[in-house]
């Protein structure tokens, strides 16, 4: 008797059934959030403020010296650096490559959709398997790459085996990897500019490349400057290529913060949570950053529209 | 001038066609050479005859079928359960009247922007202390609950006429069977969409399976690739194949449902 009346009670203006429904629904997902976001991610900067021992419990409070060391550590200032270099080799020519094809597969002639798919077929590779693949065309004697090019009467490259050409190779297999996603985005971005404009362009006389500086372009920049996000952050987590292509070398010149991270916490004998959960926090503070550019930009562009 | 425009263009295309499919085609095609052929200079680049012996050979060098079956039972188990934690919280933060939703909604959105690399020591912990090392539960549960699963559901659910939901309420429509018989249906593309997004997703999962599996039949098909890429480094052909073995199944979702798939990729970018 008592327990419909009890559910049919309201308590502050809600319905008491509605509020069990609500716990019950959402408990699967925040129970799954607390215990693998939230708590971690509270774990991640309690622990960036200790020394741990072997056994990765945290024994010794040491401050901000974890940090000290990111600013101060030249590895770890080249760690920085080899990261910004990443992001140089990959973000913008990924983005301009994803809008070249994009504009290519953009007029509607025959057989365009064929192209549409093959163009995009990329993001169907997963990241092991574009990287045992390249590493296969990369090798020094036997490669596919330098069987290619001494072929043409040119010099063999150390792909990966070369400080100077390891980095860019390794950026090489990332944008192609995610140049499918690039391209369908960008011509999503494309096929919303109205037609019209295009006509009314042309109409007038305008050159094809008075309309794409005049009219692609400036209705293009949100789209592009989404990707510029996206892919900033995409890059920033790189991690499979780095694993399986260079280990992070020759000489630590692939290593980035995301590998650097992976390294000092779990290669062979290091364990050092301490140092692993800083870097975490770096990239936190990093991805959080751009995050919030993105919305102030995304802020203004609403006020446009 | 309008004709040789054209053949210009598709010129072109087919040029770039090429270029980007090279490293596809080339996986398929050392899959079915022999390794001394892959080794020839000049470098060969159509198989002479079709050797899918490879295939064999590489069956029996790695526990690939078991490994393919951790794969797409680990992808497909993080999919349902993604499914229906995001239904469920969507519906919640759409349909019912409750206390805090923006807190909720916040913290949501929240697990959307920390990148997971950031908090990888804590939650390898975690599973350490949940002794859950190198079991399917470990792969399975840090992902069924996915931020952004819930915000495309819940934009889903905010198009979806008010009334009907209210009518049905007055009708005496309990919550959960509003769910399954009433919602459910209409946003079966939707939840399609997801799925997809999240089956290839979690199928190609690099990072966490490294960290988590430490014994070769309990290995994703993804880190097979890479015991496969240092113990038969004398064997391209091998490696060809595995790879083409990995990738066969995403080409085929790739192809069949592309149109989901390229509306599920562009749905936080394009308003």
């Amino acid at each position: 008797m008592s327990a419909p009346s009890l559910l049919a009670r309201r308590v502050g203006g809600y319905s008491v059934r509605d509020l069990g429904v609500a716990v019950l629904f959402l408990a699967p997902c925040l129970i799954v959030f607390a215990v693998f976001v939230l708590y971690p991610l509270g774990r991640t900067f309690h622990l960036s403020f200790f020394s741990n021992d072997l056994l990765g419990r945290p024994v010794h409070f040491v401050g901000l010296e974890q940090y000290q060391r990111i600013v101060t550590d030249p590895y770890l200032i080249g760690v920085m650096g080899t990261t910004a270099l990443f992001l140089v080799y990959t973000v913008l020519p990924g983005i301009m490559i994803g809008l070249g094809l994009a504009l290519l597969l953009q007029p509607k002639i025959a057989a365009i959709g064929v192209f549409r798919a093959l163009l995009a077929t990329p993001f169907a590779f997963s990241v092991a398997a574009a990287a045992v693949v390249f590493n296969v065309f990369y090798r020094p004697g036997i490669g596919l790459f330098n069987g290619l090019l001494q072929q043409m009467g040119l010099p063999a490259i150390d792909w990966l085996t070369s400080p100077n050409y390891a980095l860019g190779s390794v950026a090489v297999v990332s944008i192609w990897r995610y140049m499918g996603y690039t391209l369908i985005v960008c011509l999503a971005g494309l096929q919303s500019i109205p037609d019209e404009l295009y006509e009314a362009a042309r109409i007038d006389g305008a050159s094809s490349w008075h309309r794409f500086r005049y009219i692609t372009l400036p209705l293009m920049t949100p789209t592009l400057f989404f990707l510029l996000v996206v892919s900033t952050i995409h890059s920033l987590q790189t991690f499979g290529e780095i694993k399986l292509m260079t280990a992070g070398g020759p000489v630590n010149s692939t290593t980035t913060l995301v590998y650097s991270l992976y390294k000092s916490a779990f290669a062979y004998g290091s364990s050092d949570y301490g140092l692993a959960s800083a870097l975490g926090v770096v990239l936190l503070l990093v991805v959080t950053i751009i995050t919030v550019i993105q919305f102030r930009f995304l802020q203004r562009k609403v006020f446009y529209s | 001038m309008k004709t040789l425009r054209l053949v210009a263009h598709y010129a072109v295309l087919i040029l770039a066609a090429i270029i980007v499919l090279f490293p596809l085609y080339f996986t398929i095609a050392g899959a079915l050479m022999t390794d001394a052929q892959l080794m020839r200079f000049p470098p060969m680049l159509v198989p002479q005859e079709l050797h899918f012996e490879n295939f064999a050979k590489v069956l029996e060098a790695m526990p690939l079928i078991r490994q393919f079956f951790n794969s797409i039972f680990v992808a497909s188990a993080i999919v349902l359960g993604v499914l229906v934690t995001s239904v469920l919280a969507a519906y919640v933060l759409v349909f019912l009247n409750i206390p805090f939703k923006n807190v909720i909604f916040g913290i949501i959105m929240l697990t959307i922007l920390v990148p997971s690399e950031s908090l990888i020591v804590p939650k390898y912990l975690i599973l350490v202390d949940l002794k859950w090392i190198n079991s399917y539960p470990g792969l399975i549960f840090p992902f069924v609950a996915s931020g952004f699963g819930i915000f495309l559901m819940r934009q889903f659910f905010l198009s979806f006429p008010r009334e009907i939901y209210e009518a049905a309420r007055i009708d005496g429509c309990g919550h959960l069977r509003f769910v399954l018989t009433i919602l459910v249906p209409i946003v079966r593309p939707a939840l399609g969409v997801l799925g997809l997004y999240v089956f290839i997703g979690s199928y190609n999962m690099y990072f966490w399976p490294l960290l988590v599996i430490n014994t070769p039949d309990m290995q994703t098909l993804q880190i097979g690739l890479q015991a496969l890429n240092s113990s038969e480094s004398t064997q391209p052909s091998l490696i060809y194949a595995g790879a083409a073995i990995a990738i066969a199944p995403m080409l085929v979702i790739f192809y069949l449902f592309q149109k989901s798939i390229v509306r599920g990729l562009t749905s936080g970018a394009v308003k």
